[in-house]
């Protein structure tokens, strides 16, 4: 068990170290320059050379690596050319932003998928299911920009009832308490809810599958032929055993909401982690995109490691993944 | 192709998810192709701004054109760029599979059929690249060259080839064992004609099934780095940088942004409902039983 686990650490290591370097070439690779963009278009080229000289933008990329590698491990991600704050700063009020929204909308999507996607098996064939599958597989086609800004057409222009940008109203540093919490709730919900519809249906899709597979197993025939009741065969014998692949969805889905949210924050202007990496990507802020990668990398691998180990507790015959099975994924 | 194709085609047309997805994706197909015929011809022709812009669906310009799905805020007919959009979108989506597909078909193949340090290193570049975070990598390709419809095919292509690799990894390994494999092994055939002709032929069914889900997908993903300006550009059309611009005039023109969402939704469920119907159709014992 410890041996698997420190294979899996090492092995996910190098999907973090193997992200960080294919990110610093890609980005020195692409054209445009951080340095023009933020002396603009008088700038002259004594000036250009003297803040690349600045900036240690004129050595050579292999030393620039080093001096990136070596200031990442003494925990230094260095200052956004941008704006001149400090990466650190930047990225630590972006990412409890991030993962409230990506946390909560995990949470609710699980729980309200798994219901469906019982449901839906618990009445296979029928009128129901027929219904639910239509609505969850035209749920898992919405892409995630377009249904955030159908949202903001009816709850803001039409229905006038909720914010359609930020996380806070002008006022919120005015509120206290009760009022506060409730600008936040108001201005998270159509994010949210955008999320939130899109996760319920893979996760009803997938729970559905599982639980007809478990539905054909030889036990669940047996604990019928014993006579024992409907209700209880599904959720004791049925519904738990089809949980098991879904905890590993649990762990795949991390990157996958996290992608969603890159778009969804760019519709929504939410202050995340997304938002702010697509800035930067585009103003080719190479210290933020360097670290917003490397973090978020660092969250996905972690993501699978727990879904495998939270795998292992609930089904204690999986050692560790294999490879060649399939899996759910986007 | 061995026997009974028909009886599969048959089956397939006869569950309505199959039929709902072919009659979607060829309706989508038939107007891509015909779109000078069904449409007002270009989907970047302007004519009187002031006087033919924002106009709602179903309305008739003071040229006497009609609109079935509105004007956007430079007057350009929106059905007209959505069937000119569909060709960026239907095609993008399927080059960029056919490219995954062709990478995970010859990785996931050659990692299964063959020993040493080969497959190990194949699964191990499969493993990693699965891992990378996509959105994220496809912002960092997408901003490294003059975005454009084929970078978007390239891009997409090389993210999205992991899992058909490891699905036709699987079919070959297990494929391989087979007595039927076996026997050609022993006639003496060399051992690329035996993966070309007897393992691959018969790895097919999981992969046609993915690539139906992948083309859903990968028009998903186009639509996504067009909205975000660094996919297809204006004015070309596609579907994503449709919704990005009528994401400016939600308010007084909400049919410029809803209508290639629609049409992207529509296409999206086909493709997925197909896939599913494929997989059904393909093997008849993954079909799910009921309990009452």
């Amino acid at each position: 068990m410890l041996t698997a686990l420190a294979r899996r650490l090492a092995a996910g290591l190098a999907v973090v170290a193997g992200v960080a370097t294919l990110t610093f070439l890609l980005l020195r690779l692409a054209p445009g320059d951080p340095v023009e963009r933020l002396l603009g278009p008088a700038a002259t080229a004594e000036q250009l050379t003297a803040q690349r000289q600045a900036l240690g933008l004129d050595r050579p990329l292999p030393a620039q690596y080093a001096a990136w590698l070596a200031r990442v491990a003494a925990g230094e991600w260095g200052r956004s050319i941008a704006s001149g704050r400090p990466v650190r700063a930047v990225l630590g009020e972006a990412w409890p932003a991030t993962a409230a929204l990506v946390g909560l909308s995990l949470l609710l999507s699980y729980l309200l998928g798994i219901a469906v996607g019982a449901a839906q098996a618990a009445r296979g064939g029928t009128r129901l299911d027929t219904a639910l599958s239509v609505s969850t597989v035209t749920l898992f086609a919405l892409p995630g920009y377009w249904l955030g800004l159908m949202l903001v057409l009816v709850f803001t222009y039409r229905l006038r009832i909720l914010p359609s940008f930020g996380a806070h109203g002008y006022d919120s540093d005015a509120l206290a308490g009760l009022a506060r919490l409730r600008d936040l709730l108001r201005h998270v919900a159509l994010p949210l809810a955008t999320l939130t519809l899109v996760g319920i249906g893979g996760t009803a899709r997938f729970v559905r599958g599982a639980m007809l597979d478990v539905r054909a197993a030889p036990f669940v025939t047996t604990a019928l032929a014993k006579g024992l009741a409907a209700p209880r065969i599904w959720l004791h014998h049925v519904l738990r055993n089809a949980l098991v692949p879904v905890v590993t969805l649990l762990g795949l889905s991390l990157p996958a909401l996290f992608s969603g949210a890159v778009f969804v924050e760019a519709v929504f202007a939410w202050p995340g982690v997304g938002r702010i990496l697509v800035e930067a990507v585009q103003a080719r802020d190479y210290p933020v995109v360097m670290a917003a990668t490397t973090v978020s990398a660092i969250l996905v691998v972690l993501g699978n490691l727990l879904g495998d180990l939270l795998l292992g507790w609930v089904d204690p015959r999986v050692g560790h993944r294999e490879w060649g099975r399939g899996k759910g994924e986007r | 192709m061995g026997k009974g194709e028909g009886g599969k085609v048959r089956s397939l047309v006869r569950d309505p998810r199959g039929r709902f997805g072919l009659a979607v994706l060829g309706l989508a197909l038939l107007c891509a192709l015909a779109a000078p015929v069904v449409s007002a011809g270009d989907p970047a022709a302007q004519r009187d701004v002031v006087a033919t812009r924002f106009l709602p669906p179903l309305s008739t310009d003071l040229h006497g054109v009609v609109h079935p799905l509105g004007t956007d805020r430079f007057g350009r007919d929106v059905w007209t760029r959505l069937v000119y959009g569909a060709r960026i979108s239907l095609g993008v989506g399927t080059l960029a599979v056919l490219l995954s597909v062709a990478i995970g078909l010859v990785v996931g193949a050659v990692a299964g059929f063959s020993s040493g340090p080969v497959p190990v290193v194949l699964l191990a570049l499969t493993d990693f690249a699965l891992a990378l975070p996509r959105v994220v990598l496809l912002l960092l390709l997408a901003a490294l060259w003059r975005p454009s419809a084929a970078l978007v095919v390239v891009v997409l292509g090389l993210t999205g080839w992991m899992s058909i690799a490891r699905l036709v990894h699987g079919e070959v390994r297990s494929l391989a064992t087979r007595p039927f494999v076996e026997g050609a092994v022993s006639l003496g055939l060399r051992r690329t004609r035996i993966l070309a002709r007897h393992i691959l032929p018969n790895a097919l069914t999981p992969v046609i099934v993915a690539a139906a889900l992948g083309i859903g997908n990968a028009i998903m993903l186009e639509a996504g780095l067009s909205f975000l300006g660094v996919g297809v550009q204006p004015p070309v059309p596609s579907w994503g940088n449709m919704i990005a611009s009528g994401r400016d005039t939600l308010l007084n023109a909400p049919w410029v942004a809803t209508a290639p969402g629609v049409a992207l939704v529509l296409v999206v469920v086909a493709c997925t409902l197909l896939g599913d119907a494929l997989q059904d159709a393909l093997s008849p014992a993954s079909r799910g039983q009921t309990l009452r």
